[in-house]
């Protein structure tokens, strides 16, 4: 029984024994169900081993969406906790749960995946590869972020959410203030996935600079795969230095170590320091690869190129180079002295510049355009200026003086929702019905479509505006309460309104996605959208060797060419065409990480070692196979491409 | 599988290169890594506590071995490569070895600078000073450790094997790891240990 005890939470509440019990009728069900319907060999064969990029490009998503709903959860539950003065529906303890979890999923277990499923799906597409460089590495990636989710996301039932916000500064993360187990799943959960996308990163690069069709220079890239390859330039520079704090913060947790301690030497602002480092180019590996869909769409629903494809190009490298310039604005309050703050509001301040470059050239591409107010045309129409009023207010936070008024305030709250949901959220809702097609073989529907941007969007103004104003008012950032006397009480309502209509609006999607499968027409060709770069020059649904010939690329817009100036895109015979075999390692090392990850948040140490013996025998394992990979043999391909309508 | 005879076996192939630039870029988030190790342990090294400072516990006898020694079996891996390349496999073997038991040796006396240390009471928990130290020192070390499983592995490989693009392959990628330990080796040297006895 006492061994038992550690996994109790410290902190229950009927919800959380709701949750509990929810979560093991929902596991039964779907093991109940895969044994019922036979399902488990299509899973294990499909799905479970693949290193196929669109399969694994699919996994992504769906767990993005997932994702969204549980951060959505702890988002709504927060909005309605403040939505009048004094409420009594969280206690402190259960909101500093809330909003650590909620910022946490949101950024490292929703956002994350949701690029990495773009950059999964369309870069090996958008240059006319056969896959990504290392297929069975980036299948470990996948279950990395995967492992590190599910561990993230059991916190709550078993042992205890962690509760030292999402930037779980020192000293409050140490075992001092923060005694339950919540903080190592904090520390354990992110260093697993942070690995997986530190591989990502590695194997994207690699395919973007190496395996990129005959004729596609560097500055043929369509601008997706550029801010696809810029973003994973920053993940491979910034993601160690998060593995670094993390063992520190881990070590402090687990072995006493003095890193982040008070005492000993130790110092905290040293992991404030290592957290933004990593914390601030992360924001932009989340936002470049959204401003690299927006061009797609952008130019292709404005029936034009591009405009400024290389000061687009240039901008985003001179964003990746001053986001490493700016950690400090984070935490202008923390005493460095007005020389170090200073510089860094002009690096800070700077970043507006190349952004202000990219707002302007998306201007132009509308510019007597011929434009189609399609759904994900939609959502970046609506980017533009409600991006532009996150990057004011985010100039006016840069102004390390006036930031003592803001600091940790609503209206910085206010600021990053402003340019992460309309930046990063709305991308990728445009992104997904924009691909949609590509992968499923049907177009979402439109008119639900309409209707989930108009309510995400009101909603949006309606739950993050208010915050300003409050936030300027002095409202608390991270306070579970507020009193009648502050007088916060109806923008507080109007905020929680918002917020409902969000989550209303994040419902018809997975209504839309459910009423498209029954309805929506499976005759759309390959190119519904009448689009313009490489990825639509195949067939849809894509077969799993990507191009039966390899592209040959006249610029940027390839595609477009073909179709317009008698561009001849593919040439010469079919080829046999070499293909990686599926494996399950990848998949058995995810869950062996699972493992020793959960071994060491309970510090349970022999656990904990044969884990890790497991995943040294899973890479030797990796090191003496011999695996040559499988030939798609010429007929085979000619029978695929006749299947799908004529070969390409 | 095309082989292009013009290029090094471990380049020959279109998946040998990519290895090979994907090796490279993993470097790079290795110097990203090292490079964070090394800013800890700068901003740590004076805030010693009620601990040692580094000029009381570092000995110079044990360091100077393993300097003398990785050194060394960076030179060797660097023959091993350069008779993989003439197509000598005996002799590409005997090379690694001799590598792989100087990576033993420097392992062995790193750990008992470890145990020194925690005899005269530079523990881990000491202070930030002594957890900066060992986590550089031991991040180093668990990748000589890795390296020396990863280094028997490709001698089995080529032995059974022989020297194929894929084994030239790994062999040329993990003499890449092994200089970069050494890079990194240099810099503890410098910085840590001989900054910290003046
Ligand atoms: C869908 C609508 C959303 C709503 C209504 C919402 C609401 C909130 C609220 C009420 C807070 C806590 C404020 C406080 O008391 O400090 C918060 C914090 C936060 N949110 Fe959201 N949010 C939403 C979406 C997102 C998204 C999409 C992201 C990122 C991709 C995100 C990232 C964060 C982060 C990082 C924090 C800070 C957590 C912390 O203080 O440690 N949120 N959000
Ligand atoms: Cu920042």
């Amino acid at each position: 029984m006492e061994f038992l005890e550690r996994f109790a939470i410290p902190h229950p509440s009927p919800a959380i024994y709701a949750s509990m019990v929810a979560i093991a009728l929902v596991s039964i069900g779907i093991l109940a169900g895969l044994t019922y319907f036979k399902k488990w060999g299509y899973l294990w064969r499909e799905w479970l081993t693949t290193v196929d990029h669109k399969k694994i490009g699919i996994m992504y998503l769906v767990s993005a969406l997932l994702m969204l709903f549980r951060g959505g959860a702890d988002a709504i539950m927060m909005r309605a906790q403040l939505s009048a003065p004094d409420m009594k529906l969280l206690d402190a303890q259960h909101y500093n749960e809330i909003f650590t979890t909620h910022g946490v999923v949101m950024i490292i277990f929703m956002a994350m995946p949701f690029i990495f499923a773009f950059m999964n799906l369309i870069v090996p597409l958008q240059i006319g590869a056969r896959d990504v460089a290392f297929p069975r590495l980036n299948a470990l990636s996948f279950w990395l972020f995967f492992a590190g989710a599910m561990l993230f996301n059991i916190s709550f039932v078993i042992g205890g959410s962690p509760d030292a916000g999402w930037t779980s500064y020192f000293p409050l993360a140490g075992n001092d203030f923060s005694e339950s187990v919540g903080t190592n799943y904090y520390m354990l959960a992110i260093q697993i996935s942070g690995i997986g996308s530190l591989m990502t990163g590695i194997n994207m690069c690699t395919t973007i600079l190496k395996m990129r069709a005959p004729g596609m220079t560097l500055m043929k890239m369509p601008m997706f795969t550029w801010s696809a390859f810029i973003a994973n330039v920053i993940i491979v520079f910034a993601f160690p230095v998060l593995t670094v704090a993390l063992l520190m913060g881990t070590t402090d947790r687990l072995f006493a170590t003095n890193f982040f301690t008070t005492d000993n030497g130790g110092m905290d602002m040293l992991w404030a320091n290592f957290f933004w480092i990593w914390g601030h180019p992360e924001v932009y590996i989340l936002i470049l690869p959204a401003f690299g869909l927006y061009s797609e769409i952008i130019s292709t629903f404005s029936k034009r190129n591009l405009y400024g494809y290389s000061s687009m190009v240039w901008s985003m490298v001179l964003i990746s180079l001053l986001s490493f310039l700016v950690w400090t604005h984070h935490f202008f309050t923390m005493g460095q002295g007005a020389l170090t703050n200073s510089i860094f509001s002009i690096t800070t301040m700077a970043i507006a510049v190349p952004t202000g470059v990219k707002i302007f050239n998306w201007l132009f591409t509308m510019w007597k355009g011929k434009i189609r107010f399609t759904v994900p045309m939609l959502y970046s129409v609506a980017f533009i200026p409600l991006f532009t009023i996150g990057g004011v207010t985010g100039v006016m936070l840069a102004m390390s003086a006036a930031d003592y008024q803001y600091h940790n305030t609503m209206f910085l709250v206010a600021h990053f929702h402003n340019t992460i949901i309309p930046g990063v959220v709305f991308a990728m809702l445009a992104g997904l019905t924009f691909y949609w097609p590509k992968f499923f073989g049907f177009i979402l529907n439109e008119k639900i479509g309409k209707v989930t941007f108009w309510l995400l969007t009101v909603g949006f103004v309606l739950a993050f505006f208010p915050m300003y104003i409050t936030g300027l008012d002095g409202q608390a950032r991270r306070m579970y309460t507020y009193s009648e006397a502050t007088g916060f009480g109806a923008l507080n309502m109007l905020s929680f309104a918002g917020a409902a209509l969000m989550a209303i609006g994040f419902v018809t999607i997975v209504y839309n996605i459910y009423y498209s499968f029954k309805n929506s027409s499976r005759d759309i060709g390959s190119d519904p959208w009448d689009a313009r770069s490489l990825e639509w020059a195949t067939h849809t649904p894509v077969p799993e060797y990507n191009f039966a010939r390899t592209p040959q690329i006249s610029s940027s817009e390839t595609f477009w060419d073909s179709k317009k100036n008698g561009h001849e895109l593919f040439k010469g015979e079919i080829e046999e065409i070499h293909m990686p075999n599926n494996s399950g390692i990848p998949f058995v090392m995810g869950m062996i990480f699972f493992v020793a990850g959960f071994s060491f948040i309970f510090a349970l140490w022999v656990p904990a070692v044969i884990s890790l013996i497991g995943i040294f025998i899973c890479m030797a394992m990796r090191s003496f196979e011999k695996d040559h990979g499988r030939h798609i043999s010429v007929k085979e391909i000619i029978e695929t491409e006749e299947k799908l309508g004529g070969a390409k | 599988m095309h082989i292009d005879n013009s290029q090094p076996l471990e380049y020959s192939t279109q998946q040998n290169q990519l290895n090979i630039l994907g090796f490279w870029i993993f470097l790079g988030a290795e110097i990203m890594l090292f490079a964070t190790l090394f800013t800890a342990y700068f901003t740590l090294e004076g805030r010693t506590g009620s601990g040692p400072a580094p000029a009381e516990i570092f000995e110079i006898t044990p360091v100077l071995i393993e300097t003398l020694v990785l050194l060394t079996s960076s030179f060797t891996i660097g023959l091993g490569i350069h008779a993989m390349r003439l197509g000598r496999k005996n002799a590409m073997l005997t090379f690694f070895t001799i590598t792989l038991l100087l990576g033993l040796c420097f392992l062995g006396v790193e750990i008992y600078e470890f145990m020194h240390y925690y005899h005269i009471g530079a523990t881990y928990q000491t202070s930030a000073f002594t957890a900066a130290l060992l986590t550089t020192l031991g991040t180093h070390g668990a990748h000589v450790t890795l390296g020396l499983f990863w280094g028997t592995f490709i001698i089995l490989q080529v032995k059974k094997r022989g020297l194929t693009p894929e084994t030239a392959n790994k062999s040329f990628i993990f003499s890449l790891y092994w200089h970069f330990l050494d890079v990194v080796w240099i810099f503890i040297f410098s910085f840590i240990y001989l900054k910290g006895m003046m």
